[in-house]
């Protein structure tokens, strides 16, 4: 397929600035929170204090009598709703009944154990305090190797082992690449446990209309489609009745790919007391009642010859799932384990992934959601790999990636990566910071005792979800294309954006395909009564799915308009460019709105077409599209106290075909940011009673603005071929590339005193505690 | 911010403020009233319900209690006076640059626009950055109530954690800061906590001809002087030498962030940058 983009237009591949912008810096967007119905009330939830406990008994008997509170529910109010949906599924997969309040027992700290209902949230939330609960504290387990441990306190006592599940993959013979290996390094790699951390927490607004028996729903979600789905069915309510709707959304970040407990909580309690409610998340909530990221342990193994070339690499992965399986929880690692031979020639691939319940709020999608994880453990291994050669890190890759002549190239684990020139941006990056002389620099300042580090990580990822059959929930998505008689243009798409930018890369695309200004263009979306079924936005789906959608739809309405203009110009010879048709005998013209206008007045038709001007294409991706790219992190050490420093960042990203450069920057800036708050600074982190101790923005360090390095970006342009559009995603690809990179600057600046590896994040300490082993 | 049910009042005058400071039912102070100055410590306490007074009296319309001003060889400066202000005042700058230094070393920007410096040292972070300053200085605070004032240096006044000398129904009024005459130098170190701002440890070094002051924050359960350095220093020891001594017998505090042990040594690295920054820059 080639993209057929008209070449007389062309906002596609400019910077357009986004059009969402002006009500977000002026304070006029409406978040759920900014919502007020007449008659609303408010819900605040009491959350168990204890990260494992049997509840004894719940007095609400003093909040019931506290004025202003209408309601007070607990676990047994609640059992006739459905359970929080767990959607991916795996062969023996333990999946414990993850009711909407706790009954009988609690599993994290944050659990919900009841939840009140006030005319205003004041007085829900010092009603919370009147509530007395009756705990019996029984032993918790935090961390997910000791909870493999023989002995270890069962999360779940009808699961003692604490395993929800084992899964394992191979691809080519890696016992044989193993024993045939001339060299085998081994290294334990974890990624700790994140907080996505959206700017906007949670939150919903449910309104039921009684005598229609229908629900509104306003979340903060990224799936408002599947939302309805799933929590039509938790509350048993008729599909076609249950209407959600997205406001703006402040982030996401993958933690509100989800259908979350308190929204069927926030509903049922609508539906009982007969007034819209409304639950507003506080931060100290977010932290621990919402999805974590990340919560990898994994133990990794890479064969290879002495001239470099990989062999095998093997994976034993355990992933700290937390005390619930949420939407994806346990699909998350098994992206990891497809994506762990990263760009290389690996045949042979053995994994072993062990999901562990813990008693910390469950694991989920976070930027990159599996895919950081993988990246980080096999650009570690090929760092760790060209020390024991001694080998120039640079050199190693481009040994081993896959030629350009490969694609598609099939992996060992059953992928198909799309297109690629792998060592085009390496060596883009390479020359950008002037590699040479860099570690001619390098050697200089390690003459005079400094601590400088340069790293290197190139990384592939899979996104654009995805073909169907290789996602939980499908992996379509849908447009539709409505031009109004006037000729004006409203797009309507199922993924929903929530800060991504597709108000403007849609309109963009429409304008060109339509040769309409953009202003003739609204892009709705986030309205399941004014869009149609859609999947939502993740996965850096939204342009390479959603925008393909677009696509179709699009040249269906441009057909329809031609076949109007040559009825119209009464000529066979017509061609639709630039926002009309013109008869190329003639040079007559008619205008998309005089077009339209007749399109929808009807006097006359062209034959075989219906009245009217809007197209709707559900579009099915026939693979997932794979990003790649390079990026180099330099460092530097503060040898006194182990604090690291970013001196330079350099990132070159291969997304394909780039729609707005200014928003593929937002996104790579935003990616680095997050994946140097992983490398440097973000740790959740639950003491060994399960007591969440970075549960506030004052002990968990979110990068701020000051705290970041200059990011110099630059592309590649590898065209995908699985949609029209060629491109490929970058949502999650800064975060992806990040951590390697720093990692590998960090212990590529420790290397003279023998360090091999660190784990993130490389808090001052760490490294200098490193540092301080490596001298004695 | 969801925080308890208190009352607020926002006084015109330093009496009225003191009366509803001492809105007891007696009409004397009972420690459920609460000043509230920029709020940036006192409202994340509330928000957490870890704070929860009945009243608040803010002070903020409170004339007069605002300024930065040189009177006969002391800088006096109001407790409302924000942290930005304190920062960015031409006469700090030239007579009392570690101030300075201090102040622009607090939080963000967000927080400096807002914060106090009576705030500051009222609520006695063991993590803030003035106190390390104004120990190093040997400022003072003055604390007026209805019964008076009184005056007593910073020292005296920063008692433990968030505990100060300050008794129910006082305010802090002003901090003052005696001049230097001579050319002493001065510079504040400080290693930052990433996710709050705060020290983690801090350093300020005042150093002149025949004298040293060396102020620590982070380290303890308060913020101190560092005598033992200072004696050093004034014998004639090099910076490295003198700073190395500064968390001997010390009970450091241990976090997340850093261990006791990891503070301590942090604490010798930053004090011996503070001592040689203070050195270099004497005149
Ligand atoms: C995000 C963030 C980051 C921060 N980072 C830093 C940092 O890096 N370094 C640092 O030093 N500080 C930091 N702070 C704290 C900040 O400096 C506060 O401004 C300061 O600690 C308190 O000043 P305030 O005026 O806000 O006082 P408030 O919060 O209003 O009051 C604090 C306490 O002092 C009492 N009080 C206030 N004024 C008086 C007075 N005049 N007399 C008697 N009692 C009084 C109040 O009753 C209350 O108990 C940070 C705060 C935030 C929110």
């Amino acid at each position: 397929m080639s993209t057929t983009i008209s070449v007389t237009e062309k906002l596609v591949g400019k910077s357009v600035r986004r059009r969402e912008d002006p009500r977000l810096i002026t304070g006029t967007a409406t978040y759920v929170d900014d919502l007020k119905l007449p008659g609303m009330h408010h819900a605040c939830i009491l959350r168990s204090p204890h990260a494992a406990a049997k509840i004894r008994s719940i007095d609400i008997s003093a909040a019931q009598s506290h004025p202003g509170v209408v309601a007070v529910f607990t676990g047994p109010d609640v059992a006739g709703v459905g359970p929080v949906p767990c959607g991916a599924s795996l062969p023996g997969l333990r999946v414990p009944h993850h009711a909407i309040l706790a009954t009988g027992r609690v599993y994290y700290v944050g659990h919900a154990v009841a939840v009140v209902v006030a005319t205003d949230r004041y007085v829900a939330a010092d009603a919370l305090d009147l509530i007395e609960v009756d705990y019996e504290p029984t032993a918790a387990v935090a961390d997910p190797e000791k909870a493999l441990e023989p002995g270890a306190p069962a999360v779940h006592p009808e699961w003692p082992d604490n395993v929800s599940f084992t899964y394992h993959q191979e691809g080519g013979e890696p016992e044989k690449a193993f024993a045939e290996a001339e060299v085998v390094v081994k290294q334990r790699i974890t990624s700790q446990r994140l907080v996505p951390m959206p700017m906007e927490t949670r939150g919903c607004v449910a309104e039921y209309h009684a005598a229609e028996k229908s629900l509104t729903l306003w979340s903060s979600t990224q799936i408002p489609h599947l939302l309805r789905t799933l929590v039509g069915q938790m509350l048993g309510l008729i599909e076609n009745r249950v209407r959600v709707i997205t406001p703006e959304v402040g982030g996401g970040f993958g933690c509100k790919l989800n259908v979350y407990a308190e929204e069927a909580l926030t509903s049922f309690v609508a539906m009982k007391i007969g007034k819209p409610v409304k639950w507003i998340e506080s931060r100290r909530e977010n932290f621990l009642c919402t999805i974590h990221g990340r919560g990898h342990v994994d133990y990794y193994e890479i064969a290879a010859k002495r001239d470099g070339t990989v062999l095998g690499l093997r994976l034993k992965l355990i992933q700290d799932l937390g005390a619930y399986q949420q939407l994806l929880t346990p699909a998350i690692p098994t992206l990891s384990v497809l994506m762990m031979p990263g760009l290389y020639k690996f045949r042979n691939i053995s994994a072993d992934i062990v999901g562990v319940f813990t008693n910390c709020v469950p694991t989920d999608a976070y930027r990159g959601a599996g895919r950081p994880e993988a990246t980080h453990g096999v650009e570690r291994m090929m760092d760790l790999l060209a020390v024991e050669l001694k080998m120039d890190p640079a050199e190693i890759r481009l040994k081993n990636f896959i030629g350009n002549d490969e694609f598609p190239y099939a992996t060992a684990t059953g992928l198909s990566y799309d297109s690629g020139d792998y060592a085009a941006p390496l060596k883009k990056a390479l020359d950008l910071v002037n590699y040479r002389e860099l570690r001619e620099d390098q050697r200089k300042a390690r003459e005079q005792g400094r601590l400088m580090g340069i790293g290197i990580s190139t990384y592939g990822e899979l996104c654009a979800f995805g073909p169907s059959p290789a996602t939980p929930a499908g992996g379509w998505e849908s447009a539709t294309v409505k031009i109004d008689p006037s000729g004006k243009v409203t797009v309507l798409t199922g993924a929903s954006p929530h800060g991504q930018g597709e108000e403007t890369t849609f309109a963009q695309i429409a304008a060109d395909e339509l040769g309409v200004p953009i202003d003739d263009v609204i892009v709705l979306h986030g309205d399941t009564a004014i869009v149609q079924y859609g999947i939502g936005t993740f996965g850096s789906r939204g342009t390479a799915v959603g925008g393909a959608a677009l696509y179709f739809a699009l040249k269906d309405l441009r057909a329809k308009i031609k076949k109007f203009g040559e009825m119209m110009l009464e000529s066979d010879d017509v061609t639709f460019s630039g926002g009309v048709c013109t008869c190329n005998k003639t040079g007559n013209t008619v205008s998309l709105a005089q077009i339209a206008g007749m399109s929808y007045r009807a006097m006359r038709l062209p034959v075989n077409e219906e009245p009217g001007m809007q197209a709707t294409r559900f579009w099915e991706p026939p693979n997932f599209a794979f990003p790649f790219g390079a990026h180099i992190a330099v460092t530097e050490i503060d040898r006194e106290t182990g604090h690291v420093a970013v001196s330079r960042y350099v990132a070159v990203d291969d997304c394909g075909n780039i729609i707005n450069p200014l928003l593929v920057a937002g996104q790579v800036h935003g990616g680095v940011a997050q994946g140097l708050g992983q490398s440097l600074w973000e740790q959740a982190v639950y003491d060994d009673t399960g007591q969440l101790i970075t549960g506030e923005l004052m002990d968990y360090a979110v990068p701020k603005a000051t705290m970041m390095p200059w990011i110099e970006t630059a592309h590649t342009t590898t065209p995908s071929p699985v949609n029209p559009l060629g491109v490929k995603g970058v949502g999650e690809a800064g975060t992806i590339g990040c951590s390697p990179a720093v990692v590998n600057s960090v212990v590529d600046a420790l290397s003279p005193p023998g360090v091999r590896h660190i784990d993130m994040p490389m808090t001052p300490e760490k490294v200098w505690k490193v540092l301080e082993g490596a001298r004695a | 911010m969801i925080p308890q049910n208190f009352e607020y009042s926002s006084p015109r005058s330093l009496e009225a403020a003191l009366d509803q400071l001492a809105g007891g039912p007696d009409g004397s102070a009972d420690g459920s009233t609460k000043i509230l100055a920029g709020g940036m410590s006192l409202i994340p306490l509330m928000k957490l319900r870890l704070a929860a007074p009945e009243r608040l009296v803010d002070l903020r319309r409170v004339p007069g209690l605002n300024y930065i001003r040189e009177e006969s060889g002391v800088l006096h400066i109001g407790a409302m006076t924000t942290h930005y202000e304190v920062e960015s005042s031409a006469l700090v700058r030239a007579k009392c640059p570690l101030l300075a230094e201090a102040a622009a070393n607090i939080g963000d920007v967000q927080v400096r626009n807002v914060g106090t410096i009576g705030g500051s040292v009222a609520h006695a972070d063991p993590a803030a950055d003035y106190p390390a300053s104004l120990l190093a200085l040997e400022a003072s605070v003055t604390l007026v109530s209805k019964a008076g004032e009184r005056t007593m240096s910073v020292e005296d006044f920063l008692v433990d954690t968030m505990t100060t000398a300050l008794e129910p129904g006082e305010i802090v009024r002003e901090v003052t800061v005696p001049l230097e005459k001579s050319g002493a130098g001065t510079a504040y170190a400080k290693m930052v906590q990433p996710a709050s701002g705060f020290a983690i440890v801090g350093v300020a070094a005042r150093i002149g001809e025949g004298f040293a002051r060396i102020g620590v924050t982070g380290l303890a359960s308060k913020a101190y002087r560092a005598r033992n350095v200072e004696a050093l220093l004034e014998g004639g020891a090099d910076a490295a030498t003198a700073a190395a001594v500064i968390a001997e017998g010390v009970d450091a505090n241990s976090d997340l962030h850093a261990s006791a042990d990891y503070r301590r040594h942090v604490a010798t690295v930053y004090a011996a940058r503070a001592i040689r920054q203070a050195i270099s820059r004497k005149y």
